[in-house]
């Protein structure tokens, strides 16, 4: 099979690249693109752990052909805030403790800030119905609920 | 009181975790790397014919590594050096490791993996305890014991005579996968010129610096072990990450490029250490005062095929069997078996939550026998300072568990759920129940493994004014560089952010031990406040540090003594705490420095026609010694419930021939968001003479607790008396199946 022309928008910047159509978008945002902060967990869309968000959705990347992603907008967790600031997202799960291992975080702000676009303040239920796609082993998701809780106040 | 000890201060990793930048060792690369993947046995136990490269693959493009490729021994040094690297002659495990693979195109690897055919002649397996006891076939030494262990105290064959009641009880635990987010993986560097260096997610760096002498006939110094960003260990990245890094390794000493090697999920969840599976017989003697006066405990596990830490995850479970309490009369008889599944090694608790899950369900039907309420005969038994454990460990500290347990009851309003329950369940189609559990953790290695280990940790001063702590202890989520900053922030009087922790880097930092056992925070802390103490102390000795001084006096002073005098490095080595002493032999005295002690209580719903059962509250209660960081010691406990939900109600791992058949996050379950209920986590501070201002172990205890807390809120809500976990739906509907027939 050939690489075909890719086309999207990365966390703002027009990119440009070629990639064989079905591979993995996380595979092509790591390795092609170098944004490692895009983790893999299990690779088959269990865990949540290579959240980005594709046109506004949550989705995994690890599910997704490349070729899907084609003049699409992509926000990973590199583009959330500038160079030196923190997104009041990623403050608060720095804040609150929503980050022990760090393997999960960069799906779970996402997959936060997806929940928070669709319910600026959401109920327990909703935040725990928001984040049941994206897995986190360390925090038994309390500090991480504590997380949306404080941003959602902002 | 305290300045920042106590303080919720940002974790040291912060930022870089919340923004994307903390590199883990899959982020990693070097020029020229290949890929390496793991061609692993399809069968339990045989002996290998032959090893078949298929055709469609350019073999000649491809570094393959086989057993007689290994320079040195073939064995992962641990305790007993049975296991290989490589399977040479035998096959003792389904995924037992055989052929090694490495190219630069990581999907070619992929591919070639599934063309090596090994041809294996099988040879008869046993898959279960029972099998391994009866010496079904031996697959191990003369009779499949790796290890067994006697405690003994007291007399308990005269108490029985003596019993107001005779109570009897078996308990099962399942195996238990570790689920860190982050699979096992490294990057190897290997040749014969420069040594070995290793950049891998792990928990013990001085574990895989070890294990790499075997294979390799290098000096030590010439292996350097470099743990990355570590994405959750829980005991999984002890001592697996030898035998990856051992494998990577191997397959770069032969191609003389740097190897990567990370698992995907299925590999890691079918190939990789689990927690033992375990079944524990009690038979205790009880007074007609509800008085324990003798308890007699066969505890057993399963190690799998080859011995790791089996032994020593044996021990712990042996000690801890006779829980919080207070008895007379006591004989624990343990063993350690083998089995053809792969070897389950160290997860959080390490033997615990299985020896405490048979003894706190088993007082629940002691309490029943006996007419008491559960919380009234543990009440009756608990321990106190000056009384004696199961080894004749002396408490030397304050514990008051009757009020622990009442505080515990109390803010779980267990009392007035219990009343509500019993209002509420009768004709209800769902039955809610309230149970706890009270029990205790030792931190620091078993008896006299802090003596053998001696650890040694430094803190530097650094020509810029600040602080570096070394130390091979590692941060895998628990917060390690944090506290351990605050203690040397506190001991030095600055700020945390005046501390940094160096990477965890055989060739820059001193083994302090390795990152298990609930030991990091009082050992390697109280060693750190040593450090800090001494620095303090160089730094006034020669009249740079005044009284009063500032955090810019001491950054200062700091500068000036690394220009005057070179450097400024302050070591500490552990030295046992007075008093206390444990004998090997006799496998008696003081098994740990120090308890941590706990009651939790949790309040289950369960639907009675779908057997779905909810955990819908829990309360965690528990004496650590003084809490360093509020909000990290919090996350330690909810993280270790969420995991103790999921070990009793969700993850079951299905075996298949001693092979996982559900290696996947889809049908192996994990709590999700959903499934976690509030966790409302309360501390009570006594702090420890020896222990970093006063700090006990925390990590491993809140997963004692929740399994045997659970299936007693189930006993509560149904009236049927499980006790085997994972409690599947399945398994519910057939013992209340099973009850009513032997009640109708």
């Amino acid at each position: 099979m050939a690489k075909v022309a890719i086309e999207f928008r990365l966390n703002g910047v027009a990119r440009k690249l070629e990639a064989y159509p079905m591979e993995r978008l996380l595979d092509v945002l790591r390795e092609q693109c170098g944004l490692t902060g895009t983790k893999e967990g299990c690779g088959e869309g269990e865990c949540g752990a290579c959240s980005v968000l594709m046109d506004g959705q949550l989705v995994n990347s690890c599910l997704v052909p490349v070729l899907q992603a084609h003049r699409a907008e992509i926000l990973t967790i590199e583009g959330l805030a500038a160079v030196a600031e923190l997104h009041a997202l990623q403050a608060a799960f720095a804040s609150a403790g929503g980050a022990q291992c760090g393997i999960c975080t960069p799906g779970m702000i996402l997959a936060t800030l997806q929940l928070l676009e669709r319910a600026p303040h959401p109920t327990d239920e909703q935040i725990r119905e928001g984040l049941a796609g994206n897995l986190c082993r360390c925090t038994g998701y309390q500090k991480i609920f504590d997380a949306v809780r404080e941003a959602s106040r902002v | 009181m305290f300045h920042t000890v106590g303080k919720p201060v940002l974790r040291k990793e912060a930022h870089a975790k919340v923004t994307g930048a903390a590199k883990y060792v899959d982020d990693f690369s070097l020029p020229g790397m290949l890929y390496g993947v793991t061609v692993r046995s399809p069968v339990a136990r045989g002996r290998i014919r032959n090893i078949e490269f298929l055709p469609g693959i350019p073999w000649d493009e491809f570094i393959i590594v086989t057993a007689k490729d290994i320079p040195g021994e073939n064995c992962v040094a641990l305790i007993v050096d049975d296991q290989p690297y490589l399977a040479a002659e035998y096959v003792n495990h389904p995924e037992e490791p055989v052929v090694l693979l490495a190219h630069p195109n990581k999907y070619l690897t992929e591919k070639a993996r599934g063309a090596v055919r090994l041809d294996i002649e099988p040879m008869p397996a046993i898959f279960t305890l029972e099998d391994a006891l009866a010496k079904k076939e031996i697959v191990w030494g003369d009779d499949n014991v790796f290890k067994t262990f006697l405690v003994e105290k007291g007399n308990v064959d005269v108490a029985w005579s003596d019993a107001a009641h005779l109570v009897e009880g078996e308990y099962r635990t399942g195996a238990q996968e570790q689920l860190y987010i982050e699979t096992n993986g490294v990057v190897a560097r290997a040749n014969p010129e420069d040594g070995i260096t290793i950049w891998g997610s792990m928990q013990c760096p001085y574990y895989v610096h070890k294990a790499l002498l075997k294979p390799f006939p290098l000096p030590p110094e010439k292996i350097r072990v470099i743990q990355m960003e570590t994405g959750g260990g829980f005991g999984g990245k002890e001592e697996y990450p030898s035998m990856i890094a051992g494998h990577a390794a191997l397959l770069a000493w032969k191609s003389g490029r740097p190897v990567k090697m990370v698992y995907d999920r299925a590999e890691d969840m079918v190939a990789t250490t689990k927690r033992h599976p375990s079944r524990t017989k009690i038979k205790t003697a009880v007074s007609r005062e509800g008085k324990l006066l003798a308890l007699d405990i066969e505890f057993d596990i399963d190690g799998g095929a080859y011995a790791t830490l089996s032994s020593v995850v044996l021990s712990r479970g042996t000690i801890h069997a006779a829980g919080p309490y207070l008895c007379p009369n006591v004989r624990i008889r343990s063993r350690a078996v083998a089995t053809n599944a792969p070897p389950h090694g160290a997860f959080r608790g390490f033997g615990a939550p299985q020896s405490i899950f048979a003894l706190e369900r088993h007082l629940n039907k002691v309490a029943r026998v006996a007419g008491l309420p559960p919380e009234e005969l543990r009440g009756r038994n608990f321990l106190h300072r000056g009384e004696t454990t199961a080894t004749g460990q002396e408490i030397h500290e304050d514990v008051n568990l009757e009020a622990l347990l009442s505080r515990g009851l109390e803010l779980s309003c267990y009392h007035a759920k219990r009343r509500e329950f019993a209002q509420s369940n009768p004709g209800s189609r769902i039955k809610r129940g309230i149970g706890f559990a009270s029990f205790m953790h030792g931190a620091g290695f078993t008896g006299s493994g802090e003596r053998y280990l001696q650890s040694v940790a430094a803190i530097e001063a650094t020509r810029e004014g600040r602080v570096r702590i070394l130390v091979s202890s590692t941060e895998i989520g628990q917060g390690t560089n944090t506290i351990l900053a605050q203690i040397a922030a506190e001991t030095l009087g600055i700020d945390c952010a005046d501390i940094e922790v160096a990477q965890p880097d055989t060739a820059q930092v001193p083994n302090s031990g390795p990152t298990v056992a609930s030991r990091t925070c009082m050992v390697v802390g109280r060693l750190i406040e040593t450090c800090a103490i001494g620095l303090k102390q160089a730094l006034s000795k020669v009249g740079l540090l005044g009284t009063g001084y500032s955090r810019s006096d001491f950054a200062a002073a700091c500068t000036r003594y690394v220009d005057q005098f070179g450097g400024l490095k302050i070591s500490s080595q552990y030295q046992a705490p007075p008093g206390v002493y444990w004998d090997d032999d006799a496998y008696r005295g003081d098994a740990y420095g120090a308890f941590a002690w706990a009651v939790c209580v949790a309040e289950v719903a369960v639907d009675t026609s779908t057997f779905e059962i909810r955990v819908n509250d829990f309360t965690a209660l528990q004496e650590v010694g003084r809490v360093i960081h509020p909000v990290l010691a919090a996350g330690q406990i909810e993280g270790g419930v969420a995991q103790g939900i999921g070990y009793a109600l969700y993850e079951n791992v299905v075996w298949r021939d001693g092979r996982m058949a559900n290696g996947q996050m889809t049908n192996y379950i994990m709590p999700t968001s959903v499934d976690v209920p509030r966790i409302r986590v309360f501390f009570e501070e006594t702090p420890y003479t020896y222990g970093p201002l006063g700090a006990k172990g925390i990590g491993e205890l809140p997963i004692d607790g929740p399994a045997p807390a659970i299936l007693n809120a189930i006993e509560n809500a149904l009236g049927v008396e499980v006790n085997e976990i994972p409690l599947m739906p399945e398994m519910l509907f057939a013992t209340m199946a099973r009850e009513e027939v032997t009640i109708g």
